[in-house]
């Protein structure tokens, strides 16, 4: 089925190649940082980790969001999403590479990313999220290609597949908790030692991915033959709209927990956030847009009149999937630093070649995604041909 | 034989996985052989719990003395990049109140409010260090003492977000260029490891103190087994007054400070 | 066979170009090359038989690496019962003290890549850094 993603129109090349350029660049500037070290990010003593890591982050959200196309599809048969749960699998497998090649560019020593297997180690949450990541990745590519396959032959996929989608829903939570986890269990860092971590993670994962994946049918609908159809991406506005206000909700009860307790470890972190800790004030427009944004979104979403026309729902989904991903994309993994154990403030801004090593690596992600969309609309377009 | 692509592809890809079996089982299937070494050469220093007691008191008395921090360096290869982003330090000074910012520290006495303490890996007895590495390149011995194996650290960091002292740093670069006097005697570090304070290990291998210990002029540090009752440790403990760093974390740190 | 002309030519010339290295060594005559390294040294054995260090050092040095690190202990009892301190620098390189004239001799020929023990490794006589 390869073959579909090598025919296309001259827009279809131009952004392939426009992709390719971004990577290109962005690969030579990681061998810049394989020979000269992590030094050349904006990472530092303080601040560890910073970019690489809250793209990460953000972007096992956006992979364990396909559950919500999956889940109310085949486990309550609810045929509307069937046009849209192909896209919603596919959209895993870019998702958890650019996780992966994320981690990869972050690590000091990736030649020997080997012993995370080698080596296990039950008690550590990184060798578990490798895990969970990898497997996830493999049942989403069996899914995906199992699926598509036989679509493109008119028959019902085998039935073995079944229990390995059911097996991918929860498999989805598990990804997104274990990755909160990972900060969770964090003494150092009061920012993030709280329970609900691992449930704002999932809240902002199930608004952003479908928010995200009402965008990809929209401009599907323009560059392809693809119409999601309205009543589809209807539900799929509703499911974003309750998990944004869920997440909103938590976001706002965690604002609360620090701020009337008044414990000066938590204060801090949130004073950093929206007014600026000690001179360094670098995120605090970040996090008012954010707000801003998130406000919007809500008013937009949760009116139904504003979500049923398509073009205030492009804005709302835009906005909801630019907040969150300065929450959680941005100010999550730098303010768990800042102020650091030594109650110092450090500054932390990515440099230029951090910035386009990630730049690429979304690249690498639009390609995958690009290629795999591609591929599974060539085979719905022959057949309704 | 007729056989179309699809399934011509699907077979040959198989078979060329089937040659990953024999060095799958070579690597996964490989214990570890263990080199039986008896005698002893020496009289290496060994204990059942090592830890650190520090007089600030004494260490106040010395104004900006920075012995320990040189003779650590110096024995271990540390860099200096010159910068506080790239920065690499296994002992350091911190003003008191920054040591210790958990008891939020109003009015402090004058000495203690100018002066700074020595503060470096406290080798936890529940480090949460370890119980985040990935691969068990941080790891704790049964001395207490926590080793990171710089032969299997993947650079990920994890450590470095765990600790809640900031015991930890990493080779953002390479390092050899800013060491100013390289000692062959003990290895530098590669960019991409985490590197701290050692408690000296190669040093009680030969039945020496650490170089801190070893290297302060006011007598300061005490270094000593917690678990002989007649260690000298222990009976500083038993006739002063310590605290130790962040204790309500539950990492029960193993360096104390008598104030 | 169809084309058989075609084909019998093309892998022809694929078999030249495949066994390149081994007749273009044996023409300019570095066949008979052997590396040499150099050992300037009292000391009349090494902590293994020469036979199995040639063969296996690489493992012998992951053992050692393993024992010092994660076990602490650095006592090692060679195959005739004498006891070494387990030191790169102070037992190996006691001996094999010149990087260049010894481990470079064959790692170079070779070409198995510089074993990046010297990334860390302080070499002694320099490591051409």
């Amino acid at each position: 089925m390869l073959e579909y993603a090598l025919r296309g129109d001259r827009r279809y090349w131009s952004w392939i190649c426009a992709l390719l350029g971004i990577m290109v660049v962005a690969f030579l500037f990681y061998l810049r940082q394989a020979s000269y070290g992590l030094g050349i990010t904006g990472l530092g003593r303080d601040v560890p980790w910073g970019l690489y890591i809250a793209q990460f982050t953000f972007l096992v959200g956006v992979a364990a969001s396909s559950v919500m196309v999956v889940l109310p599809y085949y486990l309550h048969d609810f045929r509307e999403f069937g046009k849209l749960t192909i896209l919603g699998e596919l959209l895993v497998i870019p998702s958890i590479i650019m996780c992966m090649v994320f981690v990869i560019v972050d690590m000091g020593q990736p030649s020997r990313i080997l012993n995370v297997l080698l080596y296990p180690t039950p008690h550590s949450m990184m060798f578990w999220d490798m895990v969970v990541l990898g497997v996830y990745l493999l049942l989403n590519i069996i899914i995906s290609r199992v699926v598509l396959d036989a679509e493109r032959k008119s028959i019902p996929p085998p039935g073995w597949i079944r229990p390995i989608i059911i097996l991918s829903i929860p498999w989805a939570f598990s990804i997104h908790t274990v990755t909160a986890f990972l900060y969770s269990g964090l003494a150092a860092r009061p920012f993030w030692l709280t329970a609900i971590l691992a449930p704002r993670f999932l809240a902002s994962a199930f608004a952003a991915g479908p928010a995200l994946l009402i965008l990809f049918c929209v401009i599907l609908r323009k560059v392809s033959r693809f119409d999601a159809g309205h009543a589809p991406l209807q539900k799929l506005a509703v499911i974003v709209t309750y998990a944004m206000t869920v997440n909103v909700f938590l976001m706002l009860v965690e604002i609360f927990t620090a701020m009337y307790s008044d414990i000066p470890e938590h204060v801090r972190h949130f004073q950093l956030m929206y007014f600026g800790l000690e001179g360094n004030a670098s995120l605090v427009p970040w996090m008012w847009v954010a707000a801003v944004l998130a406000v919007l979104a809500l008013v937009l979403l949760i009116n139904p009149r504003t979500r049923r026309n398509e073009p205030v729902l492009i804005l709302a989904c835009s906005a909801t999937f630019i907040s969150l991903w300065i929450d959680k994309g941005l100010a999550m993994v730098i303010t768990g630093f800042i102020p650091s154990p030594l109650a110092a403030v450090p500054k932390y801004r990515p440099t230029v070649p951090e910035t386009l090593i990630s730049l690429g690596i979304y690249a690498s992600g639009l390609l995958i995604v690009t290629v795999l969309y591609k591929i599974a609309l060539s085979v719905r377009e022959r057949l309704a041909v | 034989m007729s056989i179309d692509r699809r399934t011509f592809f699907r077979i040959a890809g198989l078979a060329t996985l089937g040659l990953a079996i024999k060095p799958g089982f070579e690597v996964f299937g490989q214990g570890e052989d263990v080199v039986d070494s008896t005698a002893a050469m020496g009289r290496p220093l060994s204990a059942k719990r090592w830890a650190m007691a520090i007089d600030v008191r004494c260490c106040l008395d010395q104004k900006d003395c920075r012995k320990c921090i040189l003779a650590c360096h110096q024995v271990h290869n540390v860099p200096d990049f010159g910068n506080p982003k790239d920065e690499i330090k296994w002992l350091w000074k911190e003003p008191f109140d920054r040591a210790f910012p958990e008891q939020e520290f109003q009015h402090l006495p004058e000495d203690f409010e100018r002066q700074v303490v020595p503060v470096f890996c406290n080798h936890c007895d529940s480090p949460p260090c370890v119980r985040v590495c990935p691969v068990q390149a941080t790891f704790q011995r049964d001395d207490g003492i926590v080793i990171t194996d710089q032969h299997r650290c993947i650079g990920c960091r994890y450590c470095m977000a765990a600790c809640p002292y900031g015991s930890r740093s990493f080779n953002w670069r390479d390092p050899r260029p800013f060491i100013k006097n390289i000692d062959p005697k003990y290895p530098t570090r590669t960019r991409g490891v985490v590197e701290k304070c050692t408690f000296c290990v190669e040093r009680l291998t030969q039945g020496l103190m650490p170089a801190c210990v070893e290297a302060c002029a006011a007598h300061a540090l005490t270094f000593g087994d917690l678990e002989d009752a007649g260690s000298e440790i222990r009976g500083l403990l038993r006739r002063r007054l310590a605290i130790r760093r962040k204790p309500g974390l539950g990492t029960n740190p193993e360096v104390y400070y008598i104030i | 066979m169809y084309d058989a002309g075609k084909v019998i030519i093309g892998l022809a010339i694929f078999l030249v170009l495949i066994t390149f290295p081994v007749w273009y060594t044996a023409a300019i005559g570095n066949a008979s090359y052997v590396p040499d390294p150099q050992i300037v040294t009292t000391a009349r054995t090494c902590v293994a038989p020469t036979v199995y260090m040639r063969a296996s050092h690489m493992e012998l040095l992951n053992q050692w690496r393993n024992e010092v690190v994660r076990r602490g202990s650095r006592r090692y009892t060679a195959f005739d019962g004498t006891v070494h301190e387990i030191n790169l620098v102070n037992t190996c390189m006691r001996c094999h003290s010149n990087k260049a004239e010894f481990c470079d001799r064959c790692h170079n020929y070779a070409a198995v890549g510089q074993p990046d023990c010297w990334n860390c490794h302080v070499a002694p006589e320099g490591d051409g850094r």
